[in-house]
């Protein structure tokens, strides 16, 4: 925290009140400082699930790397992808000053205890895909990110600040080439379209979380427990606005600039309201959100199961490494 | 072992990737400074559909040659990402990769303007059947395990780092500012190989194994590098550009170097590979074209 208090000074209520208290107030929480452990706990959860997001969104575009059909495409898509493992370093580092070790996480992710955005358990059949997965689930992910920067978890706020950035670049270049695409011949607009279709639901669904208000989808019954962790995560300064408001802000954002490039977005549902000054659009509620999941899918498993070949591919090479750098430690210690 | 780049190269690099590209055709030709000798001629920068002057075609041909051996190497390099040892080196790779591209871009956009056709870089990466490429076999090698590719690495990095300083003397100042730019690029993933051959080298016995395994096979295709043709004997005669021939023992001294760190003999293979400067490329190849083509071959008159 930028001005820890001493825990003598804390008030009656404990260190966990002192703490709730100060993060409202908008204060930064640096590693050093005391955390409730359901904090740490919930960061950890949230931070390594990010990371895991972007070394496993890095297939369904890397698989197109070889095929990118310019070689400015390919550049930029080189670029797009270089830029994700970035991110999941960041983030994985981000993860590790709360105490937790980069190896252990991604061991997590390959043995399916922790899990990445479900966004991408959905395949990248076309060309076109690279471009709607990078106007709409990067679009999603800065409307969910640029909030993140001012999260209340300083080394996690200063990651996301890259992130953002970056991420901000990549929607600006996947909406470059579906506005390409719908401007050529006719079947490249199909190509354009078809993905569309696909990969509309999988971001405006599952980049936001599940449906956390009344208004978004979420009945009561099913509201309550999403509703109490996103509250949490609120009252922490984790998060700063439920994933409902959040996607309603995506849908805003998506609907003119489909328009402007001749795409129509797969919601009959959508049109615009003039007395909320929103679009409407279907909700996404449990039952859509559960479709949309891809869970048991062959898709959701590859994306696994790729990674831990990757992984185990490159065992004898990390052992090398490791036996490299301890001999040098040694030759070092011997001869400093 | 930390092989990433700092973040300023990477951004860069990054921001090179989506410079606008020069559409050759309607540019207006960028004269190239004409070779010293008087036969060369001024027309390296000719119209669409005139006739080049011969040295501006056999620099075409050159140019070609080298934008065609980054590219590949570049497409293979693109096959390991997501499928690296660790995260930084999916990193590095496509750090790697992205600098090949560029580097192909530069180059094949000049073949185009200099062969008189007007081809963009596209034109050459996408519109010609494997036959045309004019890359060397050691560029198309199929990656193997990381070793192998590390050592492809090992043997291409020292060899480009040492041809692109030579041409930052080509009297062609476009040319030179290239290959000023092209050999700091290319000294990274020299560093790159560099360590990670004397890592796997040092590293485990299994390490050491593959390492010698991965250097057995490249090395009979490293001759074709330097190899020196009628077209680069005229280039190097007129003072256009310089032969890679003479650069061989300087290479050879270097990778040496390396290996010698790395606890590793230098192979001596018994025989020698060629062809691809000619267009006879290894079975291999066909795939690697066919998948880089793929999609704009399957929507002619495509715009992209």
């Amino acid at each position: 925290m930028t001005a820890p208090p001493a825990v003598s000074a804390v008030s009656e209520d404990g260190p966990s009140a002192h703490f709730d208290a100060f993060v409202a107030a908008g204060g930064t929480v640096e590693p050093r400082d005391w955390m409730p452990d359901g904090y740490r706990r919930m960061l950890v959860r949230q931070i390594a699930q990010h990371a895991h997001s972007e070394i496993i969104g890095m297939q369904p575009e890397g698989a197109w790397l070889t095929r990118a059909p310019s070689l400015h495409r390919k550049s930029v898509l080189i670029a797009k992808v270089q830029d994700e493992a970035g991110h999941g370093l960041y983030l994985y580092s981000a993860a590790e000053t709360l105490g937790v070790d980069r190896a252990d996480l991604l061991d997590a992710l390959h043995r399916g205890q922790q899990r990445a955005s479900a966004t991408f358990n959905h395949p990248a059949l076309t060309w076109a895909d690279t471009g709607a997965i990078a106007w709409l689930t990067d679009g999603a992910a800065v409307i969910n990110q640029a909030p993140l920067c001012r999260t209340s978890y300083g080394p996690y706020a200063r990651a996301m600040r890259r992130v953002c950035q970056e991420e901000a670049f990549h929607v600006r270049q996947g909406y470059d080439l579906m506005r390409a695409l719908c401007e050529g011949t006719p079947e490249q607009k199909e190509m354009a379209q078809d993905a569309v279709n696909r990969w509309w639901l999988p971001a405006v669904a599952l980049m936001f979380g599940p449906p956390d208000t009344a208004q978004g989808g979420a009945d009561a019954r099913t509201a309550a427990p999403g509703a109490a962790v996103s509250r949490r995560a609120r009252a922490w300064g984790i998060k700063h606005h439920t994933n409902d408001e959040l996607r309603q802000r995506f849908v805003d954002s998506c609907v003119p600039q489909a328009e402007r490039i001749g795409l129509t977005l797969p919601d009959p549902a959508i049109r615009w309201n003039e007395e909320r000054g929103h679009y409407d659009f279907t909700p996404v509620d449990w039952d859509t959100y559960r479709r949309a999941l891809g869970d048991d899918t062959h898709w959701a498993r590859q994306r696994i199961a790729h990674r831990r070949a990757a992984h185990e591919d490159g065992a004898w090479v990390r052992e090398a490494a490791a036996a490299y750098a301890a001999r040098s430690d040694e030759t070092e210690g011997r001869t400093g | 072992m930390s092989t990433t780049r700092d973040t300023s190269t990477k951004t860069a690099t990054t921001g090179l990737s989506v410079a606008p590209t020069p559409t050759s055709a309607s540019e207006a030709p960028t004269p190239t400074s004409a070779p010293a000798t008087g036969a060369s001629g001024g027309t390296a920068g000719a119209a669409p559909g005139a006739a080049p002057a011969g040295s501006a075609a056999d620099l075409a041909l050159h140019l070609q040659r080298l934008g065609d051996d980054a590219l590949v190497l570049g497409q293979r390099l693109c096959q390991w990402i997501t499928r690296a040892p660790t995260l930084d080196e999916d990193l590095a790779l496509s750090n790697i990769a992205l600098d090949l591209v560029g580097h192909a871009r530069t180059l094949l956009t000049r073949a185009g303007r200099l062969d008189g056709t007007g081809r963009t870089e596209d034109d050459f990466a996408y519109g010609r059947p494997d036959r045309e490429f004019t890359n060397t076999l050691l560029t198309e090698l199929p990656n193997g395990d990381f070793a192998t590719t590390v050592a492809r690495q090992l043997a291409y990095t020292h060899y480009a780092v040492l041809y692109y300083e030579q041409l930052t003397h080509c009297p062609d100042t476009e040319l030179a500012a290239f290959g000023a730019r092209a050999a700091k690029e290319v000294a990274f993933h020299r560093l790159h190989a560099d360590r990670w051959t004397v890592t796997l080298g040092r590293g485990t016995e299994e390490s050491a194994r593959r390492m010698r395994h991965g250097l057995e096979r490249v090395w009979p295709y490293t001759g074709e590098l330097f190899e020196e043709d009628e077209v680069l004997r005229r280039l190097s005669a007129s003072g256009t550009v310089p032969s890679p021939a003479p650069l061989r023992e300087t290479w050879l001294h270097r990778v040496t170097g390396v290996l010698t760190e790395a606890g590793l003999a230098v192979p001596a293979p018994t025989w020698s590979a060629r062809g691809g400067r000619s267009g006879l490329h290894i079975e291999e190849f066909g795939p690697l074209v066919a998948e880089l083509q793929s999609v704009r071959r399957q929507f002619p008159g495509g715009t992209w």
